[in-house]
């Protein structure tokens, strides 16, 4: 995956700064709780709703299991209506070949469709070291872009931002990078918008290559599809003379009749819309119509890996709606950036260490970054059982075990650092097994409660640091059942 | 019918009053229920802290000691979830691994049997109005287990709703996490106590004296959140709500 979030910390570290930043807070407070209101009212208007649901989870399961059939059924097609496919096994390889297809057409810079897939392998990074200048053009996209940020959501990326942050960005950058901020900008949403709107319009108009991701392709006919709200996608979909596409394997769907249920739950789930405003469908090229070169680059990045678990394969099936993310209360607190990818909130959790390993200190850190309180499950419009794969990526890190990496069978090494863990889980469970061991405790526990202190030094302070520590009882309750013979005894 | 308290080894151990007053009530409710001195732990904390495998021998423990009784009940949506939701997946993991349906066929006579209490008391009793009287302002926190993977609805609130004396109000933000989550709770403390601090602030503003739920782990990370905060709100099961009578009320 994209280097962008390389060195990042672990996820509580991450998220100790995000929680003691109140305006950040506020912000993320505000913006997801709208959201998540908004897309509870668009979902309470479909009565069939729950069938919906099902049928996307029944589709995309479908899809992957017979994903080999339906990328070769795409391949053909996309070449027979006139595009040129490409095979990309990993981010590397699917930034030469975007950086080889812009250099043929001898430009030197590329308007961008928002792209959840783009941004996952680092592409304008890699562009730019090749001298290709990316510009993106959708709104949330270009104040990341201007503000030299990281995206923080995956539908609204500056979810961050408020108004008044991206007004400062605007007037100090758009000027480094094109027509500059109008005098006098304020922070009221229209004027932020149309300097947004002046400002794209030049590239639009200018530009020769255009960058996209999609959110579907249909195999029988080799169609892409975007949905979007702003325009810019279309913009960036129709008036260049080079289109490139690069789209994650798990994209495809069979058949056109399938779009029917996506295009319900996903603006419904997303942007709490009944219907996105702009939906762009194009298969290959169309003489005289839109582009005149189109290139699909399908990407693998780790999706083959994740396809071979079969607890954590349903992750493939997001189509990236946020939300997960929108009802999240870790991710409400936290903020976006904390989970050190593109992919940030619940469905970051469970994709991100399925698509890049565990290996690094923030992948082993993710699967932990939930109360598994389940919220995230409930909204999913395509039904993935985040808690339960985050507790299997959770035993991942703790006991390692066997998983595929790069299309090879691995047995993976317990992760380091839970050392002290594992013995006190392996204590427990001795314990556990042994209720007189079990009862000898509590009763050293109750005995001893008068020198219990209130708070805990070292580790302990994880939970005294602000909670006190419950009041160890005078007896515990099988003493006092064993003692009164359940009360019968009538003694309190 | 016999009946069991699974009480939970956090419960046992922390929070006897909450034992005593499940027994309490459903006597006074005519039910016979018997506590097996042999019973520890769901295995939940490890189950989900990633120690599945250490989590099978405490799921067999528990299978075993509540095999001879027709229903198990247990004052805790989380514990009780384990047992519905999770045992049956730790039996379909085993059989993955190739090793065969000895865990399914072990686990599965316990896993219907088994129920939270507020829905022993409606589904299984067929009560609502259990006699109680608590004269107190209460304001009720549904946990996330309990919530979304029992699914207990408005069980909890029907029966809080025919206490005797109780004024229930109503709780801003109702369905989010407190942040306890187990484990959760010290490895991610700054996010856990963030949450927590908001969930407290919201039960203080109902004016209520009771903050109650029906899981007592979920009650002491508020509890200690709360008394931290020096709130003068204070955390109570609902068995022990609706173990309170006008002859013998709970504090």
């Amino acid at each position: 995956m994209s280097g962008t979030f390389v060195g990042m910390p672990a996820f509580p570290e991450a998220a100790r700064t995000a929680v003691r930043n109140p305006t950040l807070r506020g912000n993320l407070r505000h913006a997801t709780h709208t959201i998540r209101d908004k897309r509870a009212r668009a979902v309470a208007e479909l009565d069939d709703w729950a069938a919906l649901r099902e049928a996307g989870r029944r589709i995309k399961d479908h899809t992957l299991r017979h994903l080999d059939r339906y990328l070769v059924q795409v391949e053909e097609a996309v070449t027979a209506a006139g595009g040129t496919v490409h095979w990309a096994a990993d981010a590397e390889e699917a930034n030469a070949i975007v950086a080889r297809l812009v250099k043929e057409t001898g430009e030197r810079e590329v308007v961008k469709v928002k792209s959840m897939a783009t941004q996952e392998i680092g592409l304008n990074e890699a562009l730019e070291a090749e001298g290709i200048h990316a510009y993106e053009t959708d709104l949330a996209e270009l104040i990341v872009q201007l503000g030299k940020d990281r995206p923080s959501h995956i539908l609204v990326p500056a979810i961050h931002r408020n108004r008044g942050e991206i007004r400062d960005i605007f007037r100090s950058e758009m000027g480094e990078w094109g027509r500059p901020a109008p005098e006098g900008l304020t922070d009221a949403p229209a004027e932020l918008a149309e300097a947004a709107r002046l400002h794209l319009r030049e590239k639009f108009l200018r530009a020769k290559v255009g960058i996209s991701g999609a959110n579907f392709v249909v195999a029988e006919t080799g169609t892409l599809v975007v949905v979007e709200s702003e325009g810019n996608g279309r913009m960036c979909l129709t008036l260049p003379e080079t289109l490139i596409s690069v789209v994650g394997i798990e994209k495809v769907v069979p058949r056109w009749q399938d779009l029917e249920v996506f295009l319900q739950t996903l603006p419904r789930s997303s942007t709490a819309e009944r219907m996105n405003p702009y939906t762009s469908m194009w298969t290959g090229t169309t003489d005289e119509d839109g582009p005149g070169t189109f290139h699909l680059v399908l990407l693998d990045n780790g999706r083959t890996d994740a396809l071979a678990d079969e607890v954590g394969r349903q992750a493939l099936r997001c189509i990236r709606c946020s939300a997960c993310l929108n009802v999240c209360p870790v991710y409400e607190r936290a903020g976006g950036h904390a989970y050190g990818s593109v992919y940030p909130g619940p469905i970051g959790a469970i994709l991100s260490p399925q698509l890049r390993g565990t290996g690094s200190e923030i992948d082993a850190s993710l699967p932990y970054a939930s109360s598994l309180c389940g919220a995230c499950y409930e909204v999913c419009p395509v039904a993935i059982d985040i808690p339960e794969v985050l507790v299997h990526l959770r035993e991942r890190v703790v006991q390692g075990g066997p998983a595929v990496r790069r299309g090879n069978r691995v047995v993976l090494r317990p992760a380091k650092g839970h050392a002290a863990e594992r013995a006190a889980m392996r204590a427990a469970q001795w314990a556990f097994t042994h209720p007189g061991a079990l009862r000898a405790g509590q009763r050293l526990a109750s005995r001893t409660r008068r020198f219990h202190p209130r708070t805990l030094p070292g580790p302990g302070r994880a939970w005294s640091g602000t909670r006190d520590l419950p009041e160890v009882p005078a007896e515990p309750f099988r003493d006092w059942w064993q003692r009164t013979r359940g009360g019968k005894d009538g003694a309190e | 019918m016999r009946v069991a308290l699974f009480l939970t080894c956090v419960n046992d151990t922390l929070y006897p009053d909450t034992g005593r007053a499940v027994v309490k009530l459903l006597t006074r409710l005519g039910v016979e229920v018997d506590f097996p001195s042999g019973q520890t732990c769901c295995g939940q904390a490890h189950y989900n802290t990633g120690y599945r495998h250490e989590a099978e021998p405490l799921a067999r423990h528990f299978a075993e000691v509540f095999a001879e009784y027709d229903a198990v009940v247990t004052p805790s949506g989380s514990c009780g979830a384990m047992v519905r939701e999770l045992y049956p997946r730790m039996g379909e993991r085993a059989r993955a691994e190739g090793r065969g349906d000895t865990l399914t066929a072990m686990l599965a006579p316990v896993v219907p049997k088994t129920y939270e209490l507020t829905e022993f008391l409606v589904d299984v009793l067929g009560v609502t109005d259990v006699g109680a009287y608590y004269p107190h302002t209460v304001t009720y926190h549904p946990t996330c287990h309990g919530l979304r993977s029992l699914g207990l609805g408005d069980r909890p609130r029907r029966l809080l709703e025919a206490v005797k004396g109780l004024e229930l109000l109503e709780l801003p933000g109702a369905e989010e996490c407190c942040g306890f989550g187990g484990t959760f709770a010290v490895k991610n403390a700054d996010v856990s106590a963030a949450m927590g601090a908001d969930k407290v602030r919201n039960a203080e503003s109902t004016g209520a004296e009771v903050l109650c739920a029906a899981d007592n782990s979920c009650l002491m990370h508020l509890g200690g959140t709360m008394a931290r905060l020096r709130t003068g709100m204070r955390p109570v099961h609902i068995a022990e709500i609706l173990a309170s009578t006008e002859e013998a009320v709970t504090v």
